[in-house]
């Protein structure tokens, strides 16, 4: 048995602790190549205002991964609900009913894409690809294609409260993303739902028979997930005060990459929230990192690949998993989920 | 603290089978899959069923667990007629009737103390999980209802750290927690080796010893006839034998499912 592993291994335990040793581990490597720029607050703090939207989204997408599913049409909804935030701004709406119609245009689109896959049964790798599209093409054409700036929304108490600045420093949607992490904890390690989307993930089948009502907690999933890209857009276009029809585009992949950096299966059934925390930071710091070290862009990427690897690696040998963990997930995602009524 | 692994139903005059099936049939189509079938289970009674493949003995395991209705049929469960519109695999639980799986009873990677509660939650307010209450329950289990004694296994443990029997285990001590009156055990033991075999059959005693009712249903006749009271034999979509443990031995039981696979091959050959 392998129960009484090695210190590595039963640290390896601890939620999200090898994510968190790397991200400290790299700060320490950014402090040691430029001190000049990782020994002052401020970078800490643009990363606190940059890495929250991604981190919101990374948080859903753990509960979605982890009941065995994907929701690639996210960056769409940081767009959708983006555009009827400020919209509602511009014509006079307060900016709490914006961010209200938001929020819920997000709830909208993970709802069909909810009933797309539990109902109707589309792969969710399919439904929501083509939710992607489409609600892309929904933003950009009720947008018109233009931007819209809502530089007036800075004195609002919305602006201050979700996108603000403590002692005129510390950006509050680090705050509202770090609750959310808490609050995601919860739902995934201490209630009803978070369990059943677990069980979903490991063995739908097993939770059927065993009275989870499958088709429901994937609807709601998916819900959850639209919400919360929502809240993500919100967060983005409050804080840069201006909308653009392609905002989220190029989240999609550096979202992903902080779910399995954190050590999030990709074969669904279990999750690790507390990593995906980390892991956006990792994430997030990485490009900034790497291009204040000044050894040039061309190298920025390379580098990012070779520590979301190494990361990736390291979970998956201390979660004692194996390799064999990473075979059969793609394969899920491309299959339709089990039928319900029976065979 | 009540123990809630001991309390037991007060013993009553009258009581009503822990299961009855009377004239269940079923048609896919035209095809019929089931006919006429009528069946009670005694409330400490563990019936074996046996037959062949097509013998329509899975038939009868999806309507028991509420994978689809019978075409025609009644069932009552410890007395309480079952209105077919309302019961489905998500109701049956709540109906009484649990069932062991060969395969789908466990989720592999969550830990034990979830696999007992999965689905019945023991919950704070808001639907937050009592996880301290649900360990202790679960611990019970484990120790008490089904003498688990599996070297370095604890509630914590995933339940893909457990051998195959041992899950076993963890399913019949679940059904044994949630009082169920009648625990349907379809095909536990394929595709286990000997010794696991063996301890399935040992945990399937703990539900005879606990008072409750069981339907066993495996192609090893001598694992039936260990486990069962009675003998069910199923052929062709009927009850064609309903044999007591007393009035056979096992030898004459082999004998008699030999002969009967003969005679309908005979049958079949005219």
């Amino acid at each position: 048995m392998k129960r009484e592993g090695s210190l590595l291994a039963s640290l390896g335990r601890v939620e999200g602790l090898p994510t968190a040793a790397v991200l400290v581990l790299l700060y320490l490597v950014f402090i040691v190549l430029t001190p000049q720029v990782f020994l002052g607050y401020r970078i800490y703090m643009s990363f606190f205002q940059t890495i929250p939207p991604q981190l919101v989204l990374a948080l859903g997408l753990t509960l979605v991964i982890t009941a065995g599913e994907i929701d690639l049409s996210f960056p769409a909804v940081v767009a959708l609900s983006g555009f009827f935030f400020a919209w509602c701004f511009k014509h006079g709406l307060p900016p709490w009913c914006g961010f209200l119609v938001g929020l819920a245009s997000g709830g909208l689109v993970g709802y069909i894409n909810g009933v797309l896959v539990a109902r109707l049964r589309v792969p969710s790798i399919m439904a929501t690809l083509a939710s992607q599209f489409f609600w892309y093409g929904v933003t950009i054409l009720i947008a018109g294609g233009l931007q819209l700036d809502i530089a007036a929304v800075i004195p609002s108490l919305e602006h201050r409260v979700f996108t603000g600045r403590i002692f005129g420093v510390l950006p509050t949607q680090a705050l509202w993303a770090a609750g959310l992490a808490v609050v995601m904890w919860f739902v995934l390690n201490r209630h009803r739902f978070g369990e059943a989307i677990m069980f979903i993930g490991d063995n739908a089948e097993v939770a059927r028979v065993m009275g989870i009502n499958v088709e429901k907690t994937r609807v709601t999933l998916f819900t959850l997930m639209g919400l919360i890209a929502g809240f993500a857009g919100l967060l983005l276009t409050s804080e840069i005060n201006v909308f653009y029809p392609t905002q989220g585009q190029g989240m999609l992949l550096p979202v992903m990459a902080a779910v399995f950096v954190g050590g999030t299966s990709i074969a669904g059934g279990s999750g690790l929230v507390a990593g995906t925390f980390f892991g956006a930071y990792i994430i997030g710091s990485l490009e900034a990192g790497v291009v204040a070290t000044g050894i040039g862009g061309y190298w920025v990427q390379l580098v990012e690949g070779v520590v979301m690897a190494a990361v990736v690696i390291l979970n998956i040998v201390i979660n004692e998993g194996g390799i064999s963990v990473l075979s059969g997930a793609v394969r899920k995602w491309s299959v339709p989920v089990r039928s319900g009524s029976g065979h | 603290m009540p123990d809630p692994l001991t309390s037991q139903a007060a013993p009553s005059e009258q009581i009503p089978p822990a299961l009855l099936l009377s004239g269940i049939e079923k048609y896919f189509g035209h095809v019929c899959a089931l006919h006429d079938i009528n069946l009670d289970v005694g409330r400490n009674e563990i019936i074996g069923l046996i037959g062949d493949n097509g013998a329509g003995k899975s038939t009868l395991v999806k309507i028991l667990t509420g994978v689809f209705p019978p075409t025609r049929g009644r069932l009552a469960i410890a007395g309480r007629t079952v209105d077919w519109s309302a019961y489905s695999v998500l109701s049956a639980h709540a109906h009484g009737i649990e069932t062991v799986y060969q395969d789908k009873s466990l989720g592999e990677k969550q830990a034990l103390w979830r696999n007992f509660f999965i689905g019945r939650e023991i919950t704070l307010p808001l639907g937050f999980i009592n996880v301290k209450r649900e360990k202790e329950i679960a611990r019970e289990i484990m120790l008490n209802t089904i003498g688990f004694r599996g070297k370095g296994i604890t509630v914590d443990s995933r339940a893909s750290k457990l051998s195959g029997g041992e899950r076993q285990g963890v399913a019949i001590g679940r059904a044994m927690h949630f009082e169920a009156e009648l625990i349907i055990l379809d095909e536990p033991t394929v595709a286990l080796s000997l010794k696991e075999v063996r301890k399935v059959l040992n945990f399937v005693h703990k539900i005879k010893e606990a008072g409750k009712a069981g339907i066993y249903i495996s192609h090893d006749i001598q694992d039936v006839y260990e486990i069962s009271d009675r003998f069910v034999v199923m052929d062709r979509g009927e009850i064609v034998a309903s044999i007591a443990k007393k009035d056979i031995s096992l030898k004459a039981l082999d004998e008699f499912l030999l002969e009967y696979a003969h005679g309908m091959k005979d049958k079949e050959a005219t």
